[in-house]
């Protein structure tokens, strides 16, 4: 199976973009190795900026050029792009509605061996609670090359979360991907999967395993956290009666908490989230820390089968 | 290089007393708001709007226009002042300030009023978007300049340096950042609450070129600017000495008109002494 890591498809996106538009600035904190960002470095060193180890002045100058009319890609990893540089992303960006793309690589647990202080959990929660911020999870490289252009095209803040590890790739170049609309993968009459970024893949094998018992699972991936699409997940809800979201991130306020408040306010079902517990990562290996905080395909199945009695 | 002449230093001074009878009026009106740091900056805002800035306040997103950010945002009176005696907007929407559904927000919003270049108040960030800014005019190879200004206290927030930084390594020959150093800050004296001094030297060894002046001399004021104009390859930091409330016998170097509004019997008293 074809893989990639969503962050090498991000940087690819950017050099594609960077063609086109000579409008687009990147901005990087000493990361542009990891981040892919390198990429258009290269290209345009004279539209790269790099902050150095200064997330919040990159978040403050990525403002800046924006109010003087560029489209601003900003990129570091999750925990300083949004963790360290939160309040600038929320008053510099999203409260002057400014057109700053925050592009977060290293996102989730599978950051890996680096360990715990690097492993953003709350970035989603985080994200979604400003207003005006847009927040977008993709599964794979061709999703996050389509996300990327789209967020180009949409004028306006925006958070673009991407991962470490290769995943396999699920689309092909011809998928439609609108932000804020949910993608139907698979159907099923027993329950709905709910998934986001690296999880989809998981979701998409966990239904196979299902299948071969019996139960009939759809799989959605819900790559745009916000705006919810609402009308999906009712759609899904009436269909099959309950739910299961799974996120590489805490279950306090990401996905999860962001389907429980459509399902609770319109059509209830059952639902319950997979994600990290509430708790903070650690070193390890990336297939190893999936296992360990509850993120296999196994626990999927089980999870499911947990649902299926709270039908 | 401009003029500097007698008659234009008159001007701007009255600019600035105009904008402080305004600032004065307006916080009255309020009720709340950032008294004493809005008048310790009026005539640096005076020289740069009614002086040195090339903006038409009929084209406020003008892409070749000069750009004021006031990264300390809370003195948001003394920039609306200076935008209405431009023209940017009627004066008398001044009265509006902090009332719901104003355009006159607390803290400048650039959504909100025209003229307005950046969304500051939360202290540090404005000088980062400054940074931002020079390095779009370099980028497109544009004439305009960026002026920034910030309070002392202000100089206490970490990203005020890691801005300096950058100002200095991308050679931003086209930003000036004013300090209005009136020594006081909410909980107190400057040096006291957690000391930014020497100020001078800080700018100095981030790599910027440093002017000290008397904040409240116009004519110090527009020297500058026209020394900033001749500095080539560094930013320049003008550390402009001020008094908090000047203009306001009552308020002059008093903390506690940080974050105080003028009652009505103190907004006669300040009219009359800033009276022509």
């Amino acid at each position: 199976m074809e893989k990639q890591a969503t962050r090498e498809a991000y940087g690819k996106a950017l050099v594609e973009l960077g063609k086109v538009h000579d409008n687009i600035v990147v901005l990087d904190a000493d990361l542009s190795k990891s981040t892919k960002t390198a990429d258009f470095a290269r290209e345009f060193p004279d539209r790269f900026i790099n902050a150095g180890i200064a997330e919040q002045d990159m978040i403050g100058m990525a403002s800046g050029l924006a109010a003087a009319g560029k489209v601003v890609f900003a990129s570091s990893f999750a925990m300083f792009a949004v963790g360290r540089a939160f309040e600038q992303v929320r008053n510099s960006v999203a409260y002057a509605h400014l057109d700053v793309k925050v592009c977060a690589t290293h996102a989730g647990i599978t950051v890996g061996e680096d360990g715990g202080s690097h492993q953003s959990v709350e970035d989603i929660a985080l994200m979604r609670s400003v207003p005006d911020m847009r927040v977008i999870v993709p599964a794979d490289g061709v999703s996050t090359r389509k996300a990327v252009f789209k967020l180009y095209e949409t004028e306006g803040p925006a958070y673009l979360r991407l991962g470490r590890p290769s995943v396999p790739v699920i689309y092909d170049e011809n998928v439609d991907f609108e932000v804020g609309k949910g993608i139907e993968l698979r159907n099923g009459k027993d329950a709905t999967l709910i998934a986001c970024g690296i999880m989809v893949d998981k979701a998409l094998q966990a239904a196979k395993i299902l299948e071969k018992n019996g139960i009939n699972v759809a799989v959605v991936d819900m790559h745009t956290i916000k705006p919810i699409d609402k009308e999906l997940i009712v759609k899904k809800a009436r269909e099959t009666g309950a739910i299961l979201t799974l996120e590489e991130h805490s279950i306090i306020g990401g996905l999860g908490s962001a389907v429980c408040e459509v399902v609770a306010e319109n059509y209830l079902v059952p639902v319950l989230r997979l994600g990290i517990n509430d708790i903070f990562g650690q070193s390890g290996k990336p297939d190893e820390l999936m296992e360990y905080y509850g993120l296999s395909v196994d626990h999927i199945v089980q999870k499911v089968h947990e649902l299926l009695k709270k039908k | 290089m401009k003029e500097i002449n007698d008659s234009s230093v008159a001007l701007v001074a009255e600019k600035a007393r105009i904008m402080r009878r305004d600032i004065v009026t307006m916080l009255g009106e309020a009720g709340s708001g950032h008294t004493g740091g809005s008048l310790s900056a009026a005539d640096i805002v005076a020289c740069l709007y009614f002086w040195e800035m090339n903006i038409d306040p009929d084209k406020p997103r003008w892409e070749d226009r000069d750009r004021f950010v006031l990264s300390k945002g809370h003195a948001a009176p003394v920039l609306y002042a200076a935008l209405a005696e431009k023209g940017f907007f009627p004066r008398e929407e001044l009265m509006g300030l902090r009332k719901l559904g104003s355009p006159l927000q607390g803290h400048p919003d650039r959504k909100k009023l025209a003229g307005v270049e950046a969304s500051t108040g939360s202290l540090g960030q404005g000088i980062s978007w400054s940074v931002g800014m020079g390095l779009a005019g370099k980028m497109d190879k544009k004439n305009f300049r960026v002026y920034a200004l910030l309070g002392d206290g202000e100089l206490q927030e970490g990203i005020v340096w890691e801005a300096a930084m950058a100002a200095a390594h991308y050679k931003l020959d086209n930003l000036v950042a004013f300090v209005d150093n009136n020594g006081l800050q909410i909980d107190g004296r400057v040096d006291e609450v957690m000391s930014p001094l020497p100020i001078p030297d800080k700018f100095r060894a981030f790599g910027w070129e440093v002017l000290e002046i008397d904040g409240h001399d116009c004519r110090q004021i527009m020297e500058a600017l026209n020394q900033a104009r001749t500095i080539k390859g560094k930013p320049t930091a003008v550390i402009a000495r001020t008094i908090k409330g000047k203009g306001c016998s009552f308020m002059e170097n008093r903390a506690e008109w940080h974050g105080t509004a003028p009652n009505k019997e103190q907004v006669e008293k300040a009219l009359s002494e800033l009276e022509a």
